[in-house]
């Protein structure tokens, strides 16, 4: 006791440092936020304020929670001018594009209605088919089908089209790709395509001309050595209407936005593409950068994925279709490549349809030839220009008449298909197990995954959805570049030879000073037997 | 995706091709709720489908309290049946690797491989064959464990760490904004950290321990394999692995919605570095 009391002084001035330190500690606290302006202070005591008041059970478990709800009850001001500005996030800009397509066309009273009705429409019934798709879940959200739909409606309304069908969706790095497959009435698309052609016609033309010259210039100046390299033919693409250009495809980013409709595909495209695994980015203008060079952007690409992916996977239960009879009797030699529907086709039962032999499917799309076309081409093709060249430059090496690649005929059975390794080409399954009497039949694609069928009574479909590859077991291996060129031929006169050595060069003197000695006699020996004469 | 909110965050990545069917979801519903009360979990996700050739695997996850540990995954061909996965092993992930193609969908099945291995120098070199048999099961439970360990992934801010090291939900979490849904670093690796400690204590100094606790995908490599986009304008986001394709994410921004799911075929893709 007497020890606290011997010292007052010292007691007061500990005091005073405590309430130095409070002090300190407090102006800390009371510190504001350079950020929000509040300080640690006011927020705790308005924390533990609100505990005090609203007593929740276990506080501590939850005491974050109070003190975030307290900031940020903080923050609400009642009055922000930036709130007044109209908001245009993308969310908003895409909505007022597929706000359109909910709009009817402006109401010309009932009659025109009632004419609409009348002529046939091509615009399938999406809805319906992708309820079977669902079925075996497959396929995309139902809002997403009703927006593709309404877009496909309004392409139908734009374009003179006899057939319209959803063919599928590729993902892309940025952007996704919705595929419509459309046929154009006869005559129509020719209209269209005349234009293009002409144009890309006189690019072509003036291209040539340019070389042309550029090659004589070459000739004038100096005579440097030209290889006698010549490209292999360009291999002619097919027809609008036949083969792998049989049908004609636009694509979207989004519903709503404007359809665009894809070039043609290019037999030497489908080649490269076999040879080439790429991620598609959505813009169509995009370059494709891979070796071998792809020829063309991603449009080309594009185009040319869906061509194979039709090829390899549209199918329909065997007997959907049918060869054209009156084609069939005018030729008889070429490989038949028109069908058409048939009338009297009777639905297989799903079960049949789902039977793992696969033998009740057929495929409807042309085989691509390795050549990058249906029909093959023989490229050996001279025009008369080339060929008076040919019979004047007369028997020059022809080449071996190359043999016509044939690939499986139209309507082949998918149990025919290759599988790749082990595993089979094609999946098939019921969509249901435990109601099999009403399930649907469905056919997964192992070669194309993400190519799916199904086949309903009379109904069936095919659809696509990924990302555009084809299946391999291995890992992709780019193709190795061309062999390095042949050098010169290696024939003695370029070949460095030794040197002679002294001795050699003395006999090769001695063997030449032997024979003018000779030649010397000879000639004297001539020389007499003319003066005998 | 959680398996109690399955029907609706299932249509979220609807646009990306993978819907269940009626049957399916009704099945899920049932069984996952079995799952989760037998098992006692605390909740259970719905990881995935596995494609096979003459099945498909769909593959579900049940957690306890902390998210990382104790986790168990459970397999079913037909959406009521589930078995339980055994935990990996070293051993079953190399093996795994050697596997090749699809799987089959039948569990039991065995994979062989003949590793031809050379012994001696010259002309004493003999060539041994291993035989090397991975059963379908065990190669199953290596690619779910691969593809959580590579690609699975939430946003972050969406788990915290508590004080006693568990990794539980996080409350408060709100989503993320527009802007900050656009970008690769606001989104976390599922997985305990592997990179963290190999960035500089600058860029670490402004970490928040209890939410930066996991790496981002910011530093994946190679650079673009995972795919950023929004559907919608921006009203739904959706990140999809170039690497394990088939394995998606999606957020709505601003809300507590996200989640993610895996339907491919359980390969990976070697070939990303010729692709992009």
């Amino acid at each position: 006791m007497s020890y606290v009391d011997a010292d007052p002084e010292r007691k007061i001035s500990e005091q005073s440092d405590k309430e130095k330190e409070f002090q300190k500690a407090k102006s800390y606290l009371l510190t504001a936020s350079t950020n929000t302006g509040m300080n640690l202070y006011d927020h705790l005591s308005r924390v533990l304020g609100k505990i005090l008041d609203e007593r929740p059970d276990n506080v501590i478990d939850i005491f974050e929670d109070i003190s975030k709800d307290e900031k940020r009850t903080k923050f609400t001001s009642n009055y922000d001018t930036i709130q007044d500005k109209v908001d245009r996030s993308t969310e908003v800009a895409l909505a007022q594009i597929q706000r359109k397509l909910f709009t009817k066309a402006s109401d010309d009273g009932e009659e025109e209605v009632a004419r609409d009705e009348e002529v046939e429409s091509p615009l399938p019934n999406l809805m319906e088919l992708c309820f079977f798709f669902e079925q075996a879940g497959i396929g995309l959200n139902r809002e997403e089908i009703v927006r593709i739909w309404l877009s496909m409606k309004a392409l139908v309304e734009n374009h003179p089209l006899q057939h319209v069908r959803f063919w599928g969706k590729f993902f892309g790095t940025e952007q996704n790709y919705y595929v419509a497959e459309v046929e154009f009435r006869e005559g129509e698309e020719e209209e269209e395509e005349e234009d293009e052609e002409a144009e890309e016609e006189k690019e072509d033309e003036t291209a040539a001309k340019d070389h042309e010259t550029a090659l004589e210039e070459e000739t004038e100046e100096d005579d440097t050595p030209k290889p006698d390299f010549k490209p292999p033919p360009v291999i002619a693409r097919e027809e609008n209407k036949t083969g792998a250009n049989k049908k004609t495809y636009f694509v979207c980013n989004d519903p709503g936005k404007p359809w665009i409709k894809l070039p043609p595909v290019q037999p030497q495209q489908i080649v490269v593409a076999r040879q080439i695994k790429k991620y598609m980015t959505g813009r169509l203008d995009a370059p494709v950068v891979s070796y071998p060079p792809f020829p063309g952007n991603e449009a080309n690409y594009l185009r040319t994925q869906i061509a194979r992916i039709s090829a390899g996977t549209h199918i329909s239960p065997l007997g959907f279709y049918q060869f054209d009879e009156e084609e069939e009797e005018e030729e008889e030699t070429e490989a038949r490549d028109h069908i058409v529907e048939n009338i009297d086709f009777e639905s297989i039962p799903p079960r049949e349809l789902a039977d793992p032999s696969l033998s009740n499917w057929a495929h409807h799309v042309q085989h691509i030839l390795p050549q990058g076309r249906c029909t093959w081409w023989n490229p050996i093709q001279k025009n008369e220009e080339e060929l008076e060249d040919e019979e004047e430059e007369d028997e020059r090496e022809e080449p071996d008449e190359p043999e016509p690649e044939v690939g499986p005929p139209l309507l082949t059975p998918i149990s025919e298909d290759d599988g790749i390794g082990s595993i089979p080409a094609w999946t098939a399954a019921l969509s249901s197990n435990l109601i099999p009497q009403y399930a649907v039949a469905v056919v997964h694609s192992n070669l194309w995954p993400g190519a799916h069928a199904f086949a309903f009574e009379k109904k069936f479909e095919n659809i696509y959805i990924g990302f555009g590859h084809k299946y391999r077991p291995d890992n992709y291996t780019p193709p190795p570049p061309p062999p390095i060129q042949e050098e010169f031929p290696s024939l003695p006169e370029i070949t460095e030879a030794d040197d002679p050595t002294p001795e050699e060069e003395a006999a090769l003197k001695a063997a030449q000073q032997e024979a003018a000695e000779a030649a010397e006699e000879m000639e004297e020996a001539e020389e007499e037997e003319d003066e005998d004469e | 995706m959680e398996s109690r909110t399955l029907h609706l965050s299932i249509d979220y990545v609807g646009s990306s091709g993978i819907i269940l069917s009626p049957e399916q979801k009704a099945a899920l519903q049932t069984s996952l709720t079995i799952l989760q009360n037998e098992n006692k979990f605390n909740r259970v996700y719905f990881w995935g489908k596995i494609l096979g050739v003459k099945n498909d695997y769909f593959v579900a996850q049940g957690v306890y309290r902390d998210e990382f540990a104790g986790r168990k995954t459970f397999y079913s061909t037909d959406c009521m049946q589930w078995g339980l996965l055994p935990p990996v092993t070293a051993q079953m992930k190399t093996n795994a690797k050697l596997a090749k193609g699809r799987f089959t969908g039948d569990p039991s099945y065995e994979i062989e491989h003949i590793e031809v291995k050379k012994t001696g120098d010259g002309d004493d070199a003999t060539e041994e064959e291993e035989l090397t048999t991975i059963k379908e099961e065990d190669r199953l439970t290596a690619v779910i464990a691969e593809i959580d360990n590579d690609v699975r992934i939430v946003p972050r801010g969406a788990f915290v760490q508590v004080p006693t090291a568990e990794v539980v939900k996080n409350r408060s979490f709100e989503g993320l904004l527009v802007q900050e849904a656009a970008k690769l670093c606001n989104y976390m690796h599922f997985r305990e950290a592997q990179c963290l400690n190999l960035k500089s204590l600058l860029q670490r100094a402004n970490l928040d321990r209890a939410i930066d606790f996991m790496d981002s995908i910011e530093d994946d490599i190679p650079r673009g394999s995972w795919c950023i986009q929004f559907e919608r304008g921006s009203g739904l986001l959706t990140l999809r692995s170039f690497l394990w394709p088939g394995y998606v994410f999606f957020h709505v921004p601003a809300t507590r919605e996200y989640g993610s799911v895996y339907f491919g075929t359980g390969e990976k893709n070697l070939d990303l570095p010729f692709m992009l």
